[in-house]
């Protein structure tokens, strides 16, 4: 599904490397995991799948199901089935959220040739996923994001990934902030998602969420390389010694 | 002094090309305003109140031609049921307009309404005199000696509909002159739209005379023809605990300034002015607001934003003047602009002026591109560039919007916007 090799990266602006060779399987169906201490580059990783300005591939690649992902702008990565749950998802003043979201979701469908969603379905497939996710009429209405605490912010990411219905996830950091039943309800808005089609990488520094979500592999990434790769054991070893042994191990 | 006489000889080349209507109780009013304007001067490009707008195309004696753009789109608040009374080039056109009867509502033409008691001769000229003071606005003084028509309206009670003044362009010489007045009486409330490109040259003045309790609502679409310019003035006088609500829309034009100059007099009023203007390259906007609190727990809000690119050029000078004695005034204005290049500018002129102690007035002015992390945010969820850029620049203008009071005035006024964007994007 998502296949990443060799992928360096440097910011445009600086002179500064900050992925030194990721290479990354991800197949549809499974769940990836990538823990790995502050700024090692995971968030730089999602960002670079997803196209954000200032970055600079110097080498290797990244293909989504065969497409070069790198080649694409980012609404074309989108309608091509890849999802970023931001770590910081933005705030709009003046879009609502519910107009946001149904722009998107047409925009995918018009760009992949299908057509458009009608107001009324749209209308009822969104009050059923909020409600899952219990998020009210009136964060719907709200502007994107405006106002919302930092759980609801990342429900709010949920909901947009359960009504997009991507082929490829990624999750950066969508448990930080969440207590314990916001959790639980992110999860299973992610466990409700999974079949075999569709592959899930989760950016997370916890334990926590991967007993609600199990992983399938574990990839620790420190210094801008996937370092160590491994099952679920992996995020115990973690979540009970910290990196130091990892790192001391690979050194 | 050689500054001083070339003014003079521009004021009197201007004066000397336009014929003011003669008789009727408008008369004296209309000396008085020659007067004035002698005594001012027309607008010079070294005047402080005009150092970010030049006024040459303004003062000129003829107009610079303009073409007469034909955009064949349904006409502005076509979906609302209303009362149209249609000007050409400043010239009514009866059979264009609607029966000017309309229950809680009495109309006239200024070039019509002879009676020799007119209820319009205390107001006419006297709301634009009292605003020459403390920064002298000579085309309006200009517009009161030499304006050929407009229309009289005196608001009894609660129409039911909306009065449109609706502004064809005919000619690609046309120079209008209309003079309009609106009275409010005591809990009276109506609406009053305003569209199209008018001429090549259009000088409005409009003075509203709002009473206690009384509300007016007011939202002006200044049309669409590229080369037309445009200076006007809205004059309004407002009672105890009446409420003026003005929006602008502004989609091209080579040259529009609009002046606002409003006075609360009665305690508990309510002014709120706003604008949203949209330009693409030979563009000149200018909103200039001028708001007098003179009684106590009086409320202002001034609201503009400017969405310019590929050159156009936004102004904005307001200034909230608070009186002595004006307690517990609550003022606000904001400018703001979203420049989408490098090549647009906004200008921006913010003034208090304050002489009471419990005031709350804030003002706030800002210029800058679309936010970057909410494009890309945008379109990481599959919004095209175009797209997701439009939605953004909607959203910035949305404030002003809002505060057009009619749910259905608002929608007829973002679908405008949103068409201006389509038009422009790709
Ligand atoms: N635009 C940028 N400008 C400057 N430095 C950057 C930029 N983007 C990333 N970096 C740097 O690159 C490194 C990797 O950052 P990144 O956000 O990818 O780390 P991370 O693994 O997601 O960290 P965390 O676990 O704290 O979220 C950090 O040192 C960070 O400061
Ligand atoms: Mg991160």
């Amino acid at each position: 599904m998502l296949s990443i090799k060799n992928l360096h990266v440097e910011l445009e602006d600086e002179d500064k490397k900050i992925l030194k060779g990721v290479d990354l399987e991800v197949e549809a169906g499974k769940v990836h995991a990538i823990m790995g201490p502050n700024g090692s580059g995971k968030s730089t990783l999602s960002y670079v799948l997803s196209g954000k300005d200032g970055y600079e591939v110097t080498d290797g690649s990244a293909t989504l199901e065969g497409n070069d992902l790198l080649d694409l702008e980012p609404e074309e990565r989108a309608a091509a089935g890849l999802f970023l749950a931001f770590q910081y998802p933005v705030e709009i003043p003046g879009v609502g959220n519910m107009t946001f979201l149904r722009t998107a979701v047409n925009a995918q469908r018009k760009a992949r040739g299908e057509e458009e969603m009608s107001a009324a379905d749209f209308l009822k497939e969104i009050r059923a996923k909020a409600k899952d996710l219990k998020i009210d009429a009136d964060m719907l209405k709200r502007p994107v994001n405006m106002g919302f605490s930092g759980g609801e912010k990342k429900r709010n990411e949920i909901l947009q990934m359960a009504m997009l219905e991507p082929k490829m996830c990624i999750l950066d950091e969508t448990d930080s902030g969440l207590d314990v039943d916001a959790m639980k309800l992110v999860a299973e808005g992610v466990n409700a998602l999974r079949n075999e089609g569709r592959g899930f990488l989760v950016i997370t520094h916890y334990q926590r969420l991967l007993d609600h979500i199990k992983p399938d592999v574990v990839h620790i990434m420190s210094d801008g390389r996937i370092i160590k790769t491994g099952g679920p054991e992996l995020a115990l070893e973690v979540e009970h010694n910290g990196y130091a042994d990892i790192l001391a191990e690979v050194a | 002094m050689a500054e001083a006489k070339l003014q003079e000889t521009a004021t009197e080349a201007m004066i000397s090309t336009l014929s003011m209507p003669q008789g009727g109780w408008a008369q004296p009013a209309r000396e008085d305003a020659l007067a004035r304007v002698r005594a001012m001067g027309l607008p010079q490009r070294r005047d402080e109140y005009w150092k970010f707008t030049r006024p040459d195309t303004l003062t000129q004696a003829e107009p610079v031609p303009a073409a007469i753009f034909e955009h064949g789109d349904a006409p502005m608040f076509d979906g609302i049921d209303r009362l149209r009374i249609v000007f050409a080039d400043g010239e009514f056109d009866a059979d264009a307009s609607d029966d000017l009867s309309l229950e809680g509502v009495k109309i006239e033409r200024l070039a019509t309404a002879m009676s020799d008691l007119h209820w319009a001769r205390d107001l006419y000229g006297t709301l634009e005199k009292n605003g020459q003071n403390p920064v002298p606005r000579p085309l309006a003084a200009l517009n009161t000696a030499f304006a050929t028509d407009g229309v009289l309206i005196h608001v009894t009670g609660r129409p039911s509909k909306p009065i449109n003044l609706i502004y064809k362009h005919k000619s690609e010489t046309s120079d209008a002159m209309l003079h309009h007045i609106v009275k409010l009486d005591a809990g009276a409330e109506m609406t009053l739209l305003e569209n199209g490109p008018a001429a090549a040259r259009f000088n409005t003045v409009m003075e509203v005379d709002v009473a206690d309790t009384a509300r007016f609502h007011h939202v002006r679409a200044q049309g669409r023809d590229h080369e037309r310019r445009a200076a006007t003035h809205l004059f309004t006088r407002l009672g105890t605990e009446s409420l003026l609500k003005s929006f602008t829309v502004t989609v091209n034009g080579a040259m529009t300034r609009n002046e606002c100059v409003i006075e609360l007099t009665g305690d508990d009023a309510s002014a709120h002015v706003a604008g949203a203007s949209v330009g693409d390259g030979d563009f000149h906007h200018d909103d200039t607001v001028f708001i007098t609190h003179d009684a106590v727990n009086c409320e202002s809000r001034q609201v503009y934003k400017k969405v310019l690119r590929n050159g156009a050029t936004g102004v904005f000078q307001g200034k909230i003047l608070v009186k002595e004695g004006a307690q517990k005034t609550d003022g606000y204005q904001i400018s703001q602009s979203l420049l989408l290049d490098g090549d647009s500018q906004f200008l921006a002129k913010p003034e208090l002026e304050i002489y009471a102690d419990d005031v709350a007035c804030s003002h706030g002015s800002t210029s800058g591109a679309i936010d970057e992390e909410a494009l890309f945010y945008l379109r990481a969820r599959g919004v095209s560039h175009a797209e997701a850029t439009d939605l953004l620049t909607l959203a910035f203008l949305a404030e002003a919007v809002e505060e057009i009071e009619s749910e259905n005035l608002r929608e007829e006024i973002i679908g405008r916007l949103s068409s201006w964007l389509e038009r422009r994007s790709g």
